[in-house]
């Protein structure tokens, strides 16, 4: 059985729409992520999909803490990570870190390369000084890079460069979970791979945690042991990789799955086109976020939303119909 | 040629006069279209498939860029040797374009109306009801619902898929014979992306519409083109039916590109890698320009650049091992 | 190391763009007012009344020794308009440094912060922003007294709060750029994203702006010192020089123009610098 390293519970976060200049009067919320609860294990490779508006960035930035969480809670480790300050505030920052997916804004233009890699240890006063220019130059070549790029600034890399200059600070401190928030989607297609494949290595060596948020089906499904489907601000389905991409239970992971392009022309696949477009998160429909898109309406998906039920062992989803 | 032949694109080069040096963005490029056929520009960025169809168009940024050589054949005439008042009457009327972003193609400050209706107002004699009935066709054409309610909406106020309808709207407002499609889904949701795709195709059966598409993702060549060309650095490795190039990738470039793509079916460990990494343009080393990354090169591979052989019936590329093979 | 290499090779060719007019016309205003004192043909303050009034050296009644000609006191135009420059330049760097300072220091806070301090900080730059200067520097000068570190006082009061509104909505800008939500998921504090990731990339800004406003400071301090409220006499100072050539323009019109004169090439030199600045540093055209 496999440690749980994050846990999260009904966790929700709603971003207030304000009228007046003065009084600033709530009329309404974007209710970018309402009510979600999965557990990430120690080890694994955790991957969030979904489409535009369906809340897995702002997940991303909850575990980050780089957003306040509206209600629910978050266990890192069996500590609530939302009710942290101080000095228990900088350790969970140091056990959790994150590549995003610009290589070109995500490194200060104005700090070396060694500096950039440093400032989370130097940060956090956990070497010395000699100490931390061997660490740099050790994360350097972990990473596949020469240890004296450490004196070059940023804008001398390229793109695919950068983002393994990403992954060395984000493993500077030595982290426990590390958020992938499209890693590889910036990258030329054959840099991708490469990415891809040190992000395997260094899992394999570390034994880090990834929680992987991804739009590319095939990126996503590589990378991932276990897999989350989002729509609009809810889980609507978790299960091994394997287990999603070959039995996807919720209609929406079944269009989305559909939707995926081809490996070969010849790949016959049941076209799944869904009407409309996503609605707004400001307004959900009632019940089943998804039924008014949904080929497999049943009349109680309007009146009541679905509870994330385990269905098989591993494997959850939220729909009535299933 | 014949009669089918709607575009023929004999050694095109368009270089860009840098003070760093001559980039060779697009050194030599041939390849036909014809009409009703969907061709695929593939490579990765800098290769040059974006500067060959903004070439075709006549759009290649000046003064620093040039098209230098070769010859665009549309409907039997050279675009390249056209006035710029001719080639306007072309743009937009018989040949029209769409990018990769929605909202950098539209004006945030007109309607979508007014936007789709304004090629329509260039190009064709119509008064202004009829202008207004034919936006409202095209909106109709495109799947947007309640057109004439849509049409005297602001960009800002759509989804990035309709705005992406929208600009299609407007590319096909004129019935072009050709559509050049760049990167016309890359910046789409997945669900988003196969209406559009399938879009463009229903599109392409009613008016026998020709498409360039480029694109970096070979799920996109695989699900609407007819025909492939891969680039690398400013030159078509390999030329083939989708088919074909799928089930017979040939050259070295190709097969890598092809393996080191993470796929639905079964699970690696590892991806297969290209090492290194695409060429400086202005730097490019004698020979074959993918030889310092090719896991088959040979000596012959640096000093000279292999002409084209054929691999079968439409399956052309550029590689010294065919030669040894032939 | 290849790096210092190269940079050391972008700042020559930068420093080869450079535009000459502005930057030459500076220079020797910079040189007159630091060195001037050991230049001049005469003391500024040296008065001749038998002198007195005389048109430059091209007109008749000129004279070599007194090239630009004289004031109503007999006092050389060309040394006081040198030891103007003195006074003015002075004024106009330490109000530019100091409001400057001011102004990214509240930017920062503002704009990083956010919240109630970011609403006290606008809404105190609003005031002040609103505040007639004429009317604050002639009371100003009434209580304290015209000197030149009045004038300093009044400029800064006045000058803050316009580099903290624009400087602000730079920090909002690049408050939300990736590089700054990984320095606080790495555990940076707030005061070390404000001064070693924010304030390096508001420079630019605080660049061109400083220099554009140094143009306006010298006018300002003309303006003032015209009215009497700036440096009091004998000190030369341009505005006051206009203000003494008021009476005499039909008679003596190099009384006002040579200080006119001067005033408009410091302030042009200004303004062209700043707006090559501009595109120089936009980063649409630099290197990343």
């Amino acid at each position: 059985m496999s440690e749980i390293l994050l846990e999260a519970m009904d966790v929700k976060k709603h971003f207030p729409v304000t009228k007046g200049l003065v009084l600033m009067k709530q009329v309404g919320a974007i209710k970018a992520v309402d009510g979600i609860s999965f557990t990430i294990n120690k080890g694994e490779t955790f991957g969030l999909v979904g489409e535009s508006g369906c809340g897995k960035t702002t997940t991303s930035r909850l575990i980050l803490l780089l957003e306040s969480i509206t209600s629910g809670t978050i266990f890192f480790n069996g500590k609530d990570i939302t009710q942290l300050s101080g000095t228990e505030l900088k350790k969970y920052r140091g056990s959790v870190q994150a590549v995003f997916q610009d290589p070109y804004s995500s490194l200060s233009p104005r700090m070396r390369v060694g500096g950039i890699i440093a400032e989370p240890i130097v940060v956090n006063h956990a070497l010395d000084k000699k100490a931390v220019k061997e660490r740099v130059a050790e994360l350097l070549e972990l990473v596949g890079l020469r240890s004296d790029g450490a004196e070059l600034y940023p804008h001398e890399f390229s793109g695919g460069q950068r983002q393994r200059i990403a992954v060395a600070r984000a493993l500077a401190l030595n982290p426990s979970l590390i958020v992938l928030d499209e890693p590889v989607s910036a990258l030329d297609v054959s840099i991708r791979a490469q990415v891809m494949n040190l992000l395997h290595d260094i899992q394999q060596k570390t034994g880090v945690t990834y929680l992987l948020i991804a739009h590319d089906l095939a990126v996503v499904k590589h990378m991932s042991n276990r897999i989350g489907v989002m729509y609009l601000g809810k889980l609507v389905e978790i299960a091994e990789s394997e287990e999603l991409y070959s039995n996807p239970l919720h209609p929406y992971t079944q269009a989305l799955l559909s939707a995926a392009l081809p490996s070969h022309p010849d790949d016959q696949r049941e076209e799944i086109i869904l009407p409309g477009e996503v609605p707004s998160p400001l307004n959900p429909p009632p019940g089943c976020r998804f039924h008014p898109r949904c080929f497999q309406y049943k009349p109680e998906c309007a009146e009541s939303e679905p509870p994330l039920i385990e269905i098989k062992s591993g494997h959850w989803v939220a729909c009535h119909t299933t | 040629m014949t009669d089918e032949t709607l575009l023929e694109v004999k050694d095109l080069k368009t270089y860009f006069f840098t003070r760093r040096g001559t980039v060779k963005a697009v050194d030599g490029v041939s390849f036909q279209l014809k009409k009703g056929e969907t061709l695929g520009l593939v490579g990765e960025s800098g290769c040059g498939k974006s500067v060959t169809c903004f070439s075709v168009i006549r759009l290649v940024d000046k003064p620093a860029g040039r098209t230098v050589g070769g010859q665009v054949i549309f409907n039997g005439e050279d675009l390249l040797t056209k006035s710029e008042k001719e080639i306007q009457q072309i743009r937009g009327k018989h040949i029209s374009m769409i990018l990769q972003d929605p909202m950098m193609s539209l004006n945030p400050l007109f309607t979508v109306g007014n936007q789709v209706a304004e090629p329509v107002k260039i190009h064709q004699k119509l008064d202004k009801r009829m202008v207004w009935e034919k936006v409202k066709e095209m909106l109709s054409l495109v799947n947007i619902p309640s057109p004439e309610v849509r049409m005297k909406e602001y960009p800002h106020q759509m989804s990035g898929g309709m705005r992406q309808r929208i600009v299609g709207a407007m590319a096909l407002s004129c019935q072009p014979q050709l559509l050049i499609a760049d990167e016309p889904t890359t910046a789409l949701d997945v669900t988003i992306q196969a209406q559009f795709l399938r879009l463009l195709k229903d599109i392409q059966q009613q008016s026998n519409l020709s498409m360039i598409v480029v694109t970096h993702d070979f799920g996109i060549v695989a699900r609407v083109c007819d025909r492939v060309a891969v680039m690398y650095a400013g030159k078509i490795v390999e030329t083939a039916e989708t088919r074909d190039l799928f089930n017979n990738p040939t050259h070295p470039y190709t097969i890598a590109l092809m393996n080191s793509l993470p796929k639905m079916g079964a699970k690696v460990d590892r991806l297969y890698t290209i090492e290194g990494q695409p060429p400086e343009l202005q730097n490019l080393p004698p020979g074959c320009n993918f030889a310092p990354r090719c896991p088959e090169a040979m000596e012959i591979c640096r000093q000279e650049y292999p002409p084209q052989s054929m691999v079968t019936e439409e399956h052309y590329m550029n590689c010294w091992l065919a030669k040894g093979k032939e | 190391m290849m790096s210092e290499r190269i940079d050391l090779r972008r700042i020559t060719s930068v420093l080869r763009t450079v535009p000459i007019f502005p930057t030459v016309v500076l220079a020797i205003f910079l040189v007159c007012g630091v060195f001037g004192g050991f230049f001049v043909p005469h003391d500024p303050n040296d008065m001749e009344l038998n002198n007195s009034l005389m048109p430059p050296f091209w007109e008749e009644g000129g004279s070599t020794s007194y090239l630009l000609g004289t004031d109503q006191l007999g006092r050389d135009m060309l040394s006081r308009v040198i030891g103007g420059a003195g006074i003015s330049l002075q004024v106009g760097f330490v109000v530019v440094f100091i409001s400057g300072t001011i102004g990214s220091i509240f930017a920062l806070l503002s704009g990083y912060l956010g919240g109630w301090v970011d609403v006290i900080i606008m809404r105190m730059a609003d005031t002040f922003l609103a505040l007639p200067y004429m009317l604050i520097a002639i009371a100003m000068a009434a209580i304290l007294g015209p000197s030149r570190n009045n004038i300093i006082l009044i400029l800064v009061i006045m000058g803050w709060a316009g580099y903290a509104r624009v400087l602000r909505s730079e920090v909002l800008r690049i408050k939300e750029v990736n590089f700054i939500q990984l320095a606080i998921v790495a555990g940076c504090s707030n005061v070390r994203i404000m001064l070693r990731h924010i304030f390096p990339n508001i420079v630019n800004t605080l660049t061109i702006m400083a220099t554009l406003q140094f143009g306006s400071v010298i006018i300002a301090e003309s303006s003032l010192s015209f009215l009497g409220l700036g440096v009091p006499p004998p000190h030369p100072a341009w505005g006051s020089m206009l203000a003494d050539g008021r009476n005499h323009m039909t008679n003596a019109w190099w009384m006002s123009v040579w200080p006119g004169v001067a005033i408009l090439l410091v302030v042009l030199s200004c303004n062209l610098l700043g707006d090559w600045l501009r595109v120089r540093l936009d980063p649409k055209f630099r290197q990343l």
